[in-house]
């Protein structure tokens, strides 16, 4: 294969990754819309949802110019073994503990990618990095703000909250998960290696979750393989339920105008 | 029996149709705390009191302010206030904003028929104009003021702009 090409088809593939993660998240945490704790809440969580389900129609829209589908058909008409996203983002949303800490993990990470793609020699995701960027500052402000209240509030909302990072940090490392293409992307910088953005994001998250009196257990490799897979299309049973909710209304007519 | 309904989400909650244990009253001040909120739309403009939020502390509050109310129209900057720190009047005592006497002509809109005022004025008295640079920028036919051109000496610029000849005297 000519390099060109092993380049095009790398690029793809991250943004396969960086677009599916980001629809299934921002639709897991829709789910909260009208049931949050408190309506400020619930306004605040539902609109970075949408932002979410944006971005992914970001990265959708530049596969496109790539010469991919159609970014609804890539959403709402793929097989669940055709979708790149991390196992993290598919897990049901829990209580708000859960989702809050989910919240913090990924945002947490997505700035590390996002720093890494904000320089990236594939123009197009370059600009694309620089201007999601601004509007995931608030995303991440508010996850770690979040974190930091409940982990220092009073011993129910700190064991809840620790409770669900014991949970859920073993999927997190999926977010990082080594594909085909990671070399090929680190060497043309496209965007920085998993290794070396999963070091960053401990790097990162570690003070800030010691700042919240929580916790980072130390995570056997059996426990974070129960969760990889994802990049390779190897889902959680749970992938599948929500796409089926998700893809409700645009299965009763697919080629409907909307 | 547990509720039934069109969203699938609100199946997933299993709530009970029927409660088993009657809802209890919320207690009093059940609620957060409510925060003040203040939006600035560009750098060195005046901050806005654009509403409240409900938030458990000014980080919070924060948080909230800026999906609340910073989300469609330009913002630099969000400021947050406690509503319990803010003192005010009473409304018995809204009565001292009336004025005993009337002071119309201190309001701005007192200004607003200045220059139809100076037009009459000026037609009444068309000798007087010459002397009122004010008016003569007025009469140019063309509409643009000629003040520019038509004063050339130092001395007549130094007249127009007094706080810089202050300036240099001193």
């Amino acid at each position: 294969m000519k390099k060109e090409e092993k380049n095009l088809e790398a690029i793809k593939f991250l943004l396969y990754s960086l677009a599916d993660d980001d629809l299934i998240i921002g639709h897991r945490n829709s789910e909260w819309i009208g049931l949050g704790p408190v309506l400020e809440e619930d306004i605040a969580f539902g609109s970075m949802a949408q932002d979410c389900l944006g971005h992914s129609l970001s990265y959708y829209t530049l596969l496109n110019d790539l010469g991919e589908p159609e970014p609804d058909t890539m959403a709402f008409n793929r097989q669940v073994n055709e979708f790149k996203s991390c196992h993290l983002v598919e897990l049901p949303i829990g209580d708000y503990a859960f989702s809050l800490m989910r919240h913090f993990l990924y945002d947490t990470a997505k700035t590390i990618k996002l720093n890494s793609l904000a320089s990236s020699s594939f123009e197009p995701l370059k600009l694309l990095a620089q201007r999601i960027r601004r509007e995931h500052k608030y995303h991440s402000m508010h996850g770690i703000t979040w974190v930091q209240q409940l982990g220092n509030g009073n011993d129910d909302s700190r064991s809840r909250m620790q409770n669900a990072l014991n949970e859920i940090f073993p999927a997190a490392f999926g977010i990082f998960e080594h594909h085909p293409f990671s070399q090929t992307l680190h060497d043309e910088n496209i965007i920085t290696h998993e290794d070396k953005l999963l070091n960053e994001w401990l790097e990162y998250i570690s003070p800030l979750i010691q700042q919240s009196n929580l916790k980072l257990g130390n995570i056997s490799e059996d426990e974070k393989v129960k969760f990889l897979g994802g990049r390779k299309g190897f889902h959680s049973e749970h992938l599948k339920d929500l796409l089926d909710e998700m893809t409700i209304v645009f299965k009763t007519d697919p080629v409907a105008v909307w | 029996m547990k509720i039934k309904s069109l969203d699938p989400r609100i199946d997933r909650l299993g709530i009970e149709l029927e409660p088993k244990t009657a809802y209890s009253p919320a207690r009093e001040m059940d609620q957060w705390q409510t925060y003040e909120v203040f939006h600035q739309q560009n750098r060195g403009e005046q901050h806005m009191h654009v509403g409240i939020v409900h938030a458990p502390n000014a980080d919070m509050a924060l948080l909230y302010a800026k999906e609340l109310y910073a989300r469609r129209p330009k913002c630099v900057n969000i400021w947050v206030v406690k509503t319990s720190d803010v003192t005010g009047t009473q409304y018995e005592d809204s009565d001292m904003f009336d004025p005993a006497t009337d002071k119309s002509y201190r309001e701005t809109e007192a200004y607003k028929n200045t220059r139809s005022v100076i037009e009459k004025f000026k037609k009444k008295n068309p000798n007087l104009s010459k002397h009122t640079p004010e008016l003569e920028m007025a009469e140019n036919s063309d509409g643009r003021p000629k003040t520019k051109q038509s004063n050339s000496s130092t001395e007549d610029k130094d007249k127009k702009k007094p706080g810089i000849v202050i300036g240099k005297k001193k």
